[in-house]
């Protein structure tokens, strides 16, 4: 067993606590519109100062997505991009001294059907640093959390507006790397603000641990990242850059990771 | 009850199956659902509530019919019918909706949703939500759509907004994930009537519970015409609710056999069926664990059935449990042997079946054949075919054409 002192993810995370800075954290879908532009996507947004990414990996029936992600995870599934393809990108750009925390958004049903054992230490071997499991929650968690602490991956969980509050410290006390803290009842996709309720949620939480806590779920521009990270650790932005991703696709992949580039800039300039 | 020992669910488990696969948003709604349930099934006031309805509204208890002319058809064992087609709304699926309704009052919830293949279940949910006063949408594939529109119209009459779902191959699985994304937005004030008894934990054991109703029924009109018990019960299979339902009462009487039909299509090809026990692998669909038509990475794969009530590409855990105890075995039936079996049927007793039901009569009429005449095969008739008519004349008119 590890205490995850050497993970990436928490490493990031630690130092940003230390400098008093929060985190953007983007999200793709990986594979869309293909591996490689997603593999010059995160090397570019590296570039640009993020320090940690979300891959979301295709799915056929993504229950807590909207629109959006869905219709990305459909596309690369389509374009045949298979999970073991996403690992082999991910390797590919570690090896190329990448130093991004990387974070896999994956359904259990990929998880299980490859056996959780096998599936973690490839991720881990890949060159993941966590796992978020969306439709893993703590009482299905239990066998995954010692396998994933073994192969010094960080297993995030997340807390939903519907989480009543003792739960909510529970969670918190088994997430790793962050708690993935969902801002609406609902699925994902863009939202025009955040409830009020959000940024109260967050800060009572905050009490209750010393674990980081990102945001996540509607955020689709600078202001809702500031208004974030006013209480949070971190905004995660997921289907405002899919949507980009999806609008330019048929680009040149140097303009389209530059216009991806631009977008997530303006985001990262509240946080800057 | 002999039942509860057999088949007991272990905090949402059937030996390695079911569970809660869900995201976060939607746990405190199971957890007060699983509370709700509990304390309502034993408040001896909601199972009177529930008994009235079963009888007034539904109809029951469904008749228990010895089929004379397919027995001498088929000349082999005697068989009887479980005429669940003669429920009010045209199959069993509305013994699961009145319960479920029952318990989205008692939560104080105005709304329900619900997903539907062959229309039967959304049907019967517009029907439970129009008796309650409730508001309801259904979430439907638009392939369902197009081969189930007579029950859209009847959803409709009925009340309920019928939702277009465009996602995936527009059939029952998709619409399973929209009710569920609905579900995470709306969770609330909204319950979730799931049809079958798939899906997280509570709702594999209360629907089965809910659809029991039909096994304790049979159980006791087959005592009365007979004397004893079938040797051997058949059902057709989706997601295994009415299979379920007349199972459960009996799966303790070790003497009966019982056999689940699921829908074979056009080959045993993945894509070209839905026989998720019979072809597929323990995987996680729609919040539970269970059998699962998948590919080698975990995708769900693209499932075909004449029937859209059976083409679904998970089913519940209990009957993953089942198979793998060997209780339960489980068989498949073609497109084109279940049309047969619908017309043989029609012909033979003036029945018209519903396509999934169909299935099941197809193989309890091959196993009967080769049975004694002193035994005794029962079917459960999930349902009517009224709603599979259109689709059929088409069928039958290929048919003809590619004969001619
Ligand atoms: C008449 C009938 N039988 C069977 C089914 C299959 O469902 P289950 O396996 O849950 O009984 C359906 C589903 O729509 C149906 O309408």
């Amino acid at each position: 067993m590890t205490d995850l002192s050497d993970n990436r993810l928490v490493k990031v995370f630690s130092e940003l606590r230390a400098a008093g800075k929060k985190a953007l954290v983007p999200f793709l879908t990986a594979g869309h519109p293909d591996l490689q532009t997603t593999e010059a996507i995160l090397i570019d947004l590296e570039r640009r100062g993020v320090r940690v990414a979300e891959l979301g990996i295709p799915f056929s029936d993504p229950i807590a997505d909207g629109p959006t992600i869905q219709a990305s995870y459909t596309e690369a599934l389509a374009a045949g991009v298979t999970s073991q393809a996403v690992l082999e990108m991910v390797r590919r750009w570690r090896a190329g001294g990448a130093g991004l925390a990387l974070v896999a958004m994956v359904s259990y049903s990929i998880v299980f059907r490859c056996r959780p054992e096998v599936y973690l230490r490839s991720a881990a071997d890949a060159g993941f640093d966590g796992l978020i499991i969306p439709d893993l929650p703590l009482e299905e968690a239990g066998n995954l959390e010692p396998l994933a602490a073994a192969d010094g991956l960080a297993n995030v969980m997340l807390i939903a507006p519907t989480t009543p509050p003792r739960r909510r410290v529970e969670i918190a006390r088994h997430s790793r790397g962050f708690i993935y803290f969902i801002s609406v009842a609902g699925i994902t996709g863009e939202r025009e603000r955040l409830p009020e309720d959000t940024i109260r949620a967050v800060g009572e939480l905050r009490r209750h641990t010393d674990t980081p806590v990102c945001v996540g779920f509607g955020i689709s521009n600078p202001q809702m990242v500031a208004a974030v990270c006013e209480v949070a650790d971190g905004a995660i932005v997921g289907s405002a850059i899919v949507r980009r991703i999806s609008q330019h696709k048929d680009l040149p992949t140097d303009q389209l990771v530059a216009k991806v580039g631009e977008f997530v800039g303006g985001l990262l300039e509240p946080i800057a | 009850m002999p039942e509860e020992k057999a088949s007991q669910a272990r905090g949402g488990y059937f030996g390695p199956y079911g569970g809660r696969f869900v995201p976060e948003t939607l746990m405190s709604a199971l957890a007060q659902l699983e509370r709700e349930y509990r304390a309502a099934m034993a408040d001896e006031g909601f199972r009177a509530e529930f008994e009235r309805c079963l009888r007034e509204i539904a109809g029951r208890p469904s008749e228990l019919y010895f089929a004379r002319r397919l027995t001498e058809h088929v000349g082999g064992a005697r068989i009887y019918l479980k005429r669940e087609d003669m429920n009010h709304t045209g199959a069993h699926k509305i013994n699961n909706t009145l319960g479920q309704a029952l318990l989205a009052l008692r939560m104080g919830k105005e709304r329900v949703i619900a997903e539907t293949g062959a229309g039967q279940h959304g049907v019967a949910t517009a029907m439970a939500a129009a008796v309650f006063g409730l508001r309801c949408e259904v979430y439907m594939g638009t392939e369902d759509i197009r081969r189930q529109a007579l029950n859209v119209f009847r959803m409709e009459l009925m009340g309920a907004r019928v939702v277009p779902v465009e996602s995936g191959q527009r059939t029952l699985k998709d619409a399973c994930n929209e009710a569920l994304r609905d579900w995470m937005a709306s969770v609330e004030h909204t319950h979730y009537i799931i049809g079958s008894v798939v899906g997280p934990a509570p709702y594999p054991e209360m629907v089965r519970e809910f659809q029991s109703c039909i096994g304790r029924e049979a159980r006791r009109q087959m005592l009365e015409a007979e004397g004893r018990l079938p040797d051997l019960i058949v059902a057709c299979v989706g997601g295994g609710s009415n299979a379920a339902g007349i199972f459960a009462p009996m799966i303790a009487d070790e003497q009966v056999r019982m056999v689940g039909v699921e829908a074979g299509g056009r080959s045993m090809k993945l894509g070209d069926h839905a026989a998720s026990l019979v072809a597929g692998e323990p995987g996680v669909l729609h919040g539970s664990l269970s059998y699962v038509l998948q590919d080698d990475e975990g995708q769900t794969a693209p499932v075909h059935s004449v029937s859209a009530g059976l083409d679904y590409p998970g089913v519940g855990p209990e009957h993953a449990y089942w198979k793998d105890i060997g209780r339960v075995t489980y068989t498949t039936c073609t497109d084109e042997q279940a049309i047969d079996a619908l017309c043989l049927l029609a012909r033979t007793e003036g029945i018209i079946p519903a396509l999934e039901s169909a299935h099941a009569v197809r193989e309890a009429v091959r196993l009967a054949a080769e049975m004694e005449p002193d035994q005794i095969v029962l079917i459960n008739l999930s349902g009517r075919g009224d709603k599979d008519c259109n689709e059929i004349a088409e069928i039958l008119k290929r048919r003809e054409t590619k004969e001619s």
